[in-house]
């Protein structure tokens, strides 16, 4: 439906390529179009039109570079202008050991408060810490029972009291249990309120006077509109917030609203929710989030997506070789064997710019299969011709294509797919940001070439959202908590 | 009335504040001397789960249960408004005060400032627009009043929802199947509970299923509202297929012949690919064992989303076949001015909005008295 805003923004500058400075008469056009894609973001228009006014006066007068056109010049700006006021980045959260850290989290009615909580408690046992979770929701229905189907899910304590009436009450036995029960870091999951709602606020407040968290995150919804000023507004004036934490980033919604929230409550975005299953936790990154709002992709969210599941060692040198442009089929197989992890390599996919078109393919597909097709045609090769896919002739095709039952053409898209990435792995990864503009350019002028692609280029990152039986999710547990055994055994 | 004024003039306002309030208050304990058996009633399962709310948590609940009942004609507009007087204090700027005095100059200026308010309600730049547009085209160099100004937009938007039927469609024989669906978190296990309750009181017998087997903890959420309303309830183990739960939900619904079956899903968001294809079997399963099943697709939109509303609205239509929205959450400071272009686009009428987190708390759509209140326009 939305053209994305670099093809615009090409198309307004056409009449002046290359043509000097940047002038106030010169950008309206291209500053309107600027505008209306924020808004659609859902970015609030008041924090818009301050925005506008920081990017007009970043780029009047700035020279056009002769090798950049000015529709990317003005892209560089607005892009750099985002970035800064997202940022800075503090990923913190409060860990010590031998002390009890709290945590509280707010919000609205829906906004993935008890969800996020789950989350947290995870990132924190992954950084062995033991979190401890409360519930001090006693308002929805069976919300204490949701708290304590993660806490069993996570193998995390949970404290509820059957009955109770008054949050502060709880929250206060929570934190004694918890100290009890020898956490670190006590996570409170409170009931979602209207921004609106003086009394439901006040309670807010008194829990906070009262247990005095070390972290107040408000978790946000990404789909919030424009409302987003007020709720964060009221949320932030009641309470002395300390990070942001926005959830459901897994869809197509552009996250504008992180802008309008960034704007009014001054604390740093701390994570942002992307997933159903409970890894599913970013630490912010103002760079990508600036390129979802502007509808950009985003390769650095798939190497931290992938560091996370690759060990150190690994990582080392996994990007010791994308820095020299190495990035062969070799690299590529083993990056999707190590991500066979359901709804993971979709979005993995959708978040590689290039792959957008894969990701497509892969979303109709049944994904596992599908990776196991790739890995089995790269599996049928040589080491030289994983090595150097150029030398791959017909006759090598046909071999290849037999050997691991796929046909040539199967062989051939494959190639054509990963001669894509591994050219914009080399753009990305040798370093100035205009190479990096250039290359974000190129891929979007590459797939907005793909007549097919309804999103003009930009395919967000998306699952399509494979849903585990417990007993399924136990497996895999299993399988990675072998996978871990094994890697520590072999050091 | 109330709320124009308070803003303007405290002190000249506050006369009539309180005659209003204290009408409002009549109205309540007139209804609740009349009784509201099924609100009153206090059901075997409820006793433990009321006494886990503090008296400050029941006593919203009793208002709101008289205040919002569907019998009382204007209520919802009032408790809207009563919730966007609220959302005007928050917001400072509303549109009375491009009006200083009497009439302004429609000009650039004006222009700006209007299309600022109107893209506030979060009903998208595009119909943002073509409104301050046509409004430009029309007026553009004249002094205006805000009724001019307030009643143009206005018919823009109304003409734009198309004024068709509101009413939720039911079997002519049989069982009517409801299916209800909706982004995650968008409210749509609240709004089963709420249309159930309502359900109830028009006095048709209701059975649930309970068709989100993922979410932990969402079935024992319906299974709760469920003992608060007196229904019946089909659910399944969690992680179980939502389509077995569906298939026996509707089974009862016709074996026992009750009036109305509501099935509850799970959250997805519309760009899941194999979660929409699921939202596809449900259907089929319903409409294998009942003709013309399900006669509604209710699509749960939350009022505070913003532009990807539209997004959700296009992918649970493509899938689901969607025959009417519930706007969930409209009792914030949300506006929930997205579903005047999803109207336009998808010719997908609102039916119902939900204004609470308690049983009653939900109205049938009024698109005149949504307009206004989209607009802060009073008469």
């Amino acid at each position: 439906m939305f053209d994305s805003l670099s093809e615009n923004l090409q198309s307004a500058f056409k009449s002046i390529r290359g043509k000097g400075k940047l002038t106030e008469a010169n950008m309206r056009d291209g500053l309107k179009l600027v505008e209306t894609s924020l808004l659609e973001a859902d970015v609030s228009i008041s924090v818009v039109e301050q925005f506008m006014g920081r990017v007009t006066e970043a780029a009047l007068g700035k020279r056009v570079l002769l090798s950049l056109k000015p529709s990317e010049e003005l892209i560089r700006i607005v892009y750099d202008q985002l970035v800064a006021i997202l940022g800075p980045v503090d990923n913190t959260i409060p860990l010590q050991r031998g002390q009890v850290k709290t945590i509280m989290l707010c919000g609205l009615q829906g906004a993935g408060k008890t969800t996020t909580c789950g989350k947290l408690a995870q990132l924190i046992k992954e950084s062995k810490f033991k979190p401890y979770l409360i519930a001090a929701d006693l308002q929805r229905p069976a919300a204490i029972e949701q708290l304590h189907v993660l806490g069993r899910q996570l193998g995390v304590g949970v404290f509820s009291k059957e009955g109770a009436s008054d949050p502060v009450a709880v929250c206060q036995e929570g934190i004694a249990a918890a100290k009890a029960a020898g956490a670190d870091v006590v996570i409170l999951d409170t009931a979602g309120r209207l921004a609106i709602d003086e009394e439901l606020m006040g309670q807010l407040k008194s829990i906070d006077r009262s247990v005095k968290p070390d972290q107040v995150l408000l978790v946000v919804d990404g789909m919030t509109g424009q409302d987003a000023v007020n709720s964060a507004g009221a949320f932030n004036a009641a309470l002395e917030l300390d990070g942001v934490i926005m959830t459901k980033l897994d869809g197509d919604a552009r996250g504008g609203a992180l802008l309008s929230v960034k704007a009014v409550t001054q604390v740093p975005i701390k994570f942002l929710g992307t997933g159903e299953h409970l890894d599913a936790l970013e630490p912010f990154r103002p760079e990508g989030m600036a390129s979802r709002i502007l509808q950009m992709g985003d390769i650095l969210e798939v190497a931290r997506e992938a560091h996370r599941l690759v060990d150190e060692d690994e990582r080392k040198a996994m990007e010791e070789r994308m820095k020299k442009g190495q990035f062969g089929l070799t690299e590529f197989r083993d990056m999707m064997q190590k991500l066979r992890k359901p709804g993971l390599m979709q979005k993995m996919m959708g978040l590689m710019p290039g792959m957008g078109e894969m990701s497509k393919a892969l979303q109709s597909a049944d994904s596992d299969k599908e990776m196991r097709r790739i890995a089995g045609i790269i599996d049928s090769m040589t080491p030289t011709e994983r090595d150097n896919p150029k030398i791959i002739d017909n006759q090598r095709r046909m071999r290849i294509a037999a050997g691991c039952g796929a046909t040539a053409p199967m062989v051939n898209e494959l190639l054509k797919q990963f001669d894509q990435i591994a050219g914009f792995m080399k753009m990305m990864s040798s370093g100035g940001a205009r190479e990096k503009m250039a290359a974000l350019q190129q891929m979007q002028g590459m797939m907005s070439n793909n007549p097919m692609n309804p999103m003009q280029g930009m395919s967000l990152k998306q699952s399509t959202g494979k849903r585990l039986t417990p007993k399924e999710r136990e497996r895999l547990q299993k399988e990675r908590d072998k996978a871990v055994r094994k890697a520590k055994r072999k050091n | 009335m109330v709320f124009w004024r308070k803003k303007k003039d405290e002190s000249v306002s506050s006369g009539e504040d309180k005659s209003a309030a204290s009408k409002v208050a009549n109205e309540r304990s007139a209804s609740t001397a009349a009784g509201d058996p099924l609100a009153q009633q206090t059901l075997p399962g409820e006793t433990k789960i009321a006494s886990s709310h503090s008296e400050k948590d029941i006593k919203p609940e009793t208002d709101q249960a008289e205040s919002a009942t569907p019998e009382d004609g204007g209520s919802w507009f009032k408790k809207l408004r009563s919730a966007l007087h609220k959302t005007n204090q928050i917001l400072q700027t509303d549109i009375r005060d491009l009006w200083k005095s009497e009439g302004r100059l429609v000009d650039d200026d004006f222009l700006r400032e209007l299309f600022v308010i109107l893209v506030r309600t979060d009903m998208g730049q595009p119909t943002a627009t073509r409104i301050r547009d046509r409004i430009g085209r029309e007026f553009r160099g004249r002094k205006v009043t805000k009724e001019e100004v307030l009643e143009s937009a206005r018919s823009e938007i109304l003409a734009s929802m198309q004024n068709r039927s509101v009413e939720l469609q039911f079997a002519t024989s049989g069982p009517t199947v409801i299916l209800v669906v909706g982004v995650n978190g968008a409210g749509k296990t609240t709004s089963i509970a709420k249309l159930a309750y309502r359900l109830r009181k028009e006095g048709r017998t209701v059975i649930l299923g309970a068709g989100d087997t993922f979410r932990a903890a969402a079935v024992e959420q319906l299974k709760i509202w469920s003992q608060r309303i007196g229904c019946e309830i089909v659910s399944g183990e969690m992680g179980s297929d939502p389509g077995s739960v569906a298939f026996k939900a509707v089974q009862r619904a016709r074996e026992e012949n009750f009036d109305v079956c509501i099935i509850d899903t799970a959250g997805r968001l519309q760009t899941q690919v194999n979660l929409m294809q699921q939202l596809e079997k449900i259907r089929k399963i319903a409409a294998k064992q009942i003709d013309g099943a399900p006669h509604e697709v209710l699509l749960v939109l939350d009022a505070t989303a913003g532009q990807n509303a539209i997004s959700q609205a296009r992918g649970f239509s493509d899938v689901a076949g969607c025959t009417g929205i519930i706007l969930a959450k409209l009792d914030g400071s949300a506006k929930g001015g997205v579903v005047v272009p999803i109207m336009t686009e998808f010719s997908l009428p609102v039916k119902l909005v939900g204004l609470g987190e308690k049983l009653p708390d939900m109205a049938p759509f009024d698109p005149e008295a949504f307009t206004r209140a989209l607009l802060s326009f009073d008469n």
